[in-house]
C-alpha cells in the first residue's frame, strides 16, 4: 500500500515527492538516490518550499535529540529535526524561551533557520537567525561544515532563509532567553483605521516585548484588535493543559465563505476584550496550536496564505492592498499585522525588511483567488515589498527575483543536489 | 529516582521510554550495538534531566558479553530496580523460509538472547528481593501467522517464559511485565502504510511507563490490541488456516 501524498499545509493540490528517506543519524551521509533531494521537517511550510515533486524529501524529525544545554547562559545545541514545541516542554520549566517563535510551535528548529521564521517580538529581537550561533551544514559531496558568524559566515548567511537548498542542516547551536514564568501580561486595545493602527504601535513598540494585531478586514474601514504583550512572572490561565482540539477530517469544500468569515470577523471583535490580563504563553503565540489539522478547515482544495511586507516609507500602499481585497469579495479570516524593526537578519534570502507585514489566509477558489494575488503582487511590488517564501505557493520568478535582491550572492551556494518546487519554480 | 537499566536502548521505543524516565531524573544505562548512536542518545537524556547516563556497547545474541555488562551495570548504577530489555529485530519472512541460519538467527536475537538476560536479570532481583523486569515481547507472539511466525515463535518463546518467571517471582515481591505492543510506526516501519492501528512510539513508551509504575502483569499497547487479540486467539484452526493474515 503507498502512503498517502505528503502536502503542505495548506493543502493545495501538488505532485507528490516520488520517494521518502527517514534521517535518524545526524552523522550518516546523506541517502544515495537519484535525482534531487531535499529536508522535509514538519510540514508547516504552507506553500511549495518544503516540497520536492517527483524527487525525494529527507524527512528530519527522527534527528530530534539535544546535544547539550549550558544552563548558565541558556546556550542550547541540538539536532536540527527538533519541534520547538519539544524546545518549550523541556525548557519552559527551568526558566528558558525561544529567543523567537513563530505562530506555531511545530515547527522544526531546521525549518525555522531555513525560512528564517519572525515573531512578535521582531522590533526588539529581529528573526530566528540572529540567534543562531552555530550550525552544522551537510553537502551533497559529503562535505560537512560548521557555519557561524565567524566560520565560513557566507555559508551561515546563505543557509539562514535559504529554504533548504544549501543542503542539510544536521544540528544547531542557539541561545535561549531567561523568562520569570510562564505567562504573558496581555494588554489589548481596539483600534479603527490604518492610522490609529500606526499610532498605537509606536507607542507600544517603545514599550513591550511582543506586539500584533488582528484586523477585520471585511469592515468597511479597517478596524481591529492590538495586543502587546511582555514576559510575567504570573501563571496565566492554565489553558496549556487543555487537551488540543483536532480537525479529524478535509470536509469538501470550504467551511471558510463570505458568511461564515463576516460572523467570525464581527464576533471576533466584538468579543469581551480585557484592557490587561495574564495569560499562558501558548494561547499568546500559539492561538491555532490548539486545534491540531485546522488547516483542513478549508476543504480539499486547501488555501493560501498571503504574507507580505511592505517598507515603512511605502505603507500607504497597505490601504490600497485592503481596498483590492475588499473588491474581490474574497475574504480572510485571520488578517496579522505586524511591524518588522530595523535588526538586519544574517540571512541573504531573509524576508523581514523594516516595515510592515500583513498576512492573510484565502480559500483556494482557483482562477480569481490567483487573478487578486496577481492584483496584490502588483501593488506589493510597486511598493518595494516583497512575499515570505514559506507562505507562498504562486508566485512569479520574476517577482521573487526583483525583490530578494541579494539573490545573486545566494546562489553558488546552492547545492546542486538540492532541490524544491519553490526552487524550480522561481530561481530559474 | 530510580536505578534503570535499557538493553536494545538505540531501539525507537526503548528511547522514547528512556526520555520520560529522564524527565523524571532517573538513572539510566544503555546497553545497544552502536557506541554512536548510543552517546548520542546518552547526551540527549541527559539534558533532558536524567540523573546520570552511562553507555555500555555490546550484541545481546553475544551471550559471552553479558556478565562484564551487568557488570558495569552494577557499578555505574549501583543498584538496579528497573530492567527494561527492548532489543529486537524484524525478521524478512520469505529469507528465514529459505534459510535455516537466519530462521535460528531471527529466534536468537528475538527469542533466546531475551530468555539469557531475563535469567540472569531474574536471579539479581530474586536475592535482593525487589525490581522490576520490564520486556518488549509482541501480538505476535499470540499466534502463528503465516507472514511473520519466525519472529511469532520468538516472541511466543519470550511470553510463555515470562509468564512462568513471573509465577516464580511474584512471591518474592518482583516485579514481570510483558508488553506486546501491536503496529509501531518505527524507522524499521517507515516505509509501511500507516492506517488507524498504527501507534508512535512515544504512546508505547507512557504505557510502558505507567505499566511498570502500576505493576502491571501484561500490557497490550495500545489496548485496544487486547480486543483484536481476543478474537484471533479465538478464531478455530481449521478456519484460521485458510486466512492471509
Amino acid at each position: 500500500m503507498p502512503r498517502p501524498p505528503l502536502a503542505s499545509w495548506g493543502q493545495l493540490p501538488a505532485v507528490p515527492a516520488a520517494h521518502e528517506r527517514w534521517l535518524s543519524d545526524r552523522a550518516a551521509p546523506l541517502p544515495a538516490v537519484a535525482g534531487s533531494v531535499l529536508a522535509y521537517g514538519n510540514g508547516r511550510s504552507y506553500g511549495d518550499v518544503g516540497l520536492n515533486s517527483g524527487a525525494t524529501l529527507l524527512h528530519t524529525r527522527g534527528m530530534d535529540r539535544f546535544i547539550a544545554f549550558d544552563e548558565a547562559t541558556g546556550v542550547l545545541t541540538c539536532e536540527a529535526g527538533v519541534l520547538l514545541a519539544e524546545i518549550l516542554d523541556v525548557f519552559v520549566p527551568r526558566g528558558w524561551f525561544l529567543p523567537v517563535t513563530p505562530g506555531t510551535r511545530f515547527v522544526t528548529v531546521g525549518g525555522a533557520i531555513a525560512n528564517d521564521v519572525h515573531s512578535k517580538n521582531h522590533h526588539r529581537a529581529g528573526s530566528f537567525g540572529g540567534h543562531v550561533r552555530r550550525f552544522e551544514l551537510l553537502r551533497s559531496d559529503g562535505s560537512r561544515r560548521v557555519c557561524a558568524p565567524g566560520e565560513n559566515a557566507e555559508w551561515f548567511a546563505a543557509t539562514i532563509g535559504g529554504l533548504g537548498l544549501t543542503g542539510l542542516i544536521t544540528w544547531v547551536e542557539l541561545s535561549l532567553k531567561p523568562i520569570s514564568g510562564v505567562g504573558i501580561t496581555v494588554a489589548s486595545t481596539r483600534f479603527t483605521g490604518l492610522d490609529e493602527f500606526f499610532a498605537v504601535n509606536t507607542e507600544a513598540e517603545a514599550r513591550h516585548e511582543y506586539t500584533v494585531a488582528w484586523i477585520d478586514c471585511l469592515a468597511p474601514t479597517v478596524r481591529g484588535i492590538f495586543m502587546a504583550g511582555d514576559h510575567s512572572a504570573g501563571q496565566g490561565q492554565a489553558a496549556a493543559a487543555r487537551k488540543a482540539l483536532n480537525f479529524p477530517l478535509t470536509p469538501p469544500f470550504s467551511l471558510v465563505n463570505g458568511l461564515t468569515l463576516r460572523a467570525f470577523n464581527q464576533a471576533y471583535y466584538n468579543r469581551p476584550v480585557p484592557a490587561m490580563s495574564v495569560v499562558h504563553y501558548a494561547p499568546f503565540f500559539y492561538p491555532l496550536d490548539g486545534i491540531l489539522h485546522w488547516n483542513r478547515l478549508y476543504g480539499r482544495q486547501g488555501f493560501y496564505q498571503y504574507q507580505f511586507v511592505l517598507p515603512m516609507a511605502a505603507r500607504a500602499a497597505l490601504a490600497d492592498v485592503l481596498r483590492s481585497i475588499s473588491t474581490s469579495g474574497q475574504g480572510s479570516f485571520l488578517a496579522v499585522l505586524k511591524t518588522f524593526g530595523d535588526l538586519s537578519s544574517p540571512g541573504l534570502l531573509s524576508f523581514p525588511m523594516p516595515g510592515v507585514t500583513l498576512a492573510l489566509d484565502f480559500p483556494n477558489r482557483g482562477a480569481p483567488t490567483r487573478a487578486l494575488f496577481d492584483r496584490l503582487d502588483a501593488i506589493v511590488g510597486e511598493a518595494g515589498g516583497r512575499l515570505y517564501p514559506a507562505k507562498d505557493a504562486r508566485m512569479s520568478g520574476e517577482f521573487f527575483r526583483r525583490s530578494y535582491p541579494r539573490l545573486n550572492e545566494f546562489l553558488p551556494f546552492v547545492d546542486a543536489k538540492f532541490s524544491s518546487d519553490f526552487a524550480r519554480r522561481v530561481l530559474l | 529516582m530510580q536505578k534503570i537499566l535499557i538493553i536494545g536502548a538505540t531501539s525507537a521505543i526503548a528511547e522514547a521510554t528512556a526520555r520520560l524516565w529522564a524527565a523524571r531524573g532517573d538513572a539510566l544505562f544503555l546497553v545497544g550495538r552502536r557506541a554512536d548512536r548510543l552517546q548520542a542518545i546518552a547526551a540527549d537524556l541527559c539534558v533532558r534531566g536524567a540523573a546520570s547516563v552511562g553507555c555500555h556497547t555490546m550484541d545481546a545474541c553475544d551471550g559471552a558479553a553479558h556478565a562484564a555488562m551487568f557488570e558495569a551495570a552494577h557499578s555505574a548504577l549501583g543498584g538496579l530496580d528497573v530492567a527494561f530489555i527492548a532489543h529486537g529485530t524484524l525478521p524478512d519472512q520469505k529469507a528465514c523460509e529459505a534459510s535455516v541460519e537466519q530462521t535460528l538467527r531471527e529466534i536468537d536475537s528475538n527469542g533466546l538472547s531475551v530468555i539469557v538476560l531475563a535469567t540472569r536479570l531474574a536471579n539479581t532481583f530474586e536475592k535482593q528481593g525487589h525490581g522490576s523486569l520490564a520486556v518488549i515481547s509482541s501480538v505476535a507472539g499470540e499466534r502463528g501467522r503465516q507472514s511473520n511466525y519466525v519472529y511469532g515463535a520468538a516472541k511466543g518463546l519470550v511470553s510463555l517464559f515470562l509468564q512462568g518467571l513471573r509465577n516464580r517471582l511474584a512471591k518474592r515481591g518482583v516485579h514481570v511485565l510483558t508488553i506486546k505492543p501491536g503496529f509501531v510506526d518505527t524507522p524499521m516501519t517507515a516505509e509501511f502504510s500507516k492506517g488507524a492501528l498504527w501507534a508512535k512510539p512515544e504512546t508505547i513508551a507512557r504505557g510502558i511507563v505507567h505499566a511498570i509504575d502500576r505493576r502491571r502483569d501484561e500490557v497490550y499497547l495500545p489496548g485496544f490490541w487486547w480486543l483484536i487479540m481476543a478474537l484471533i486467539r479465538h478464531i478455530p484452526e481449521r478456519v484460521f488456516k485458510r486466512l492471509s493474515l
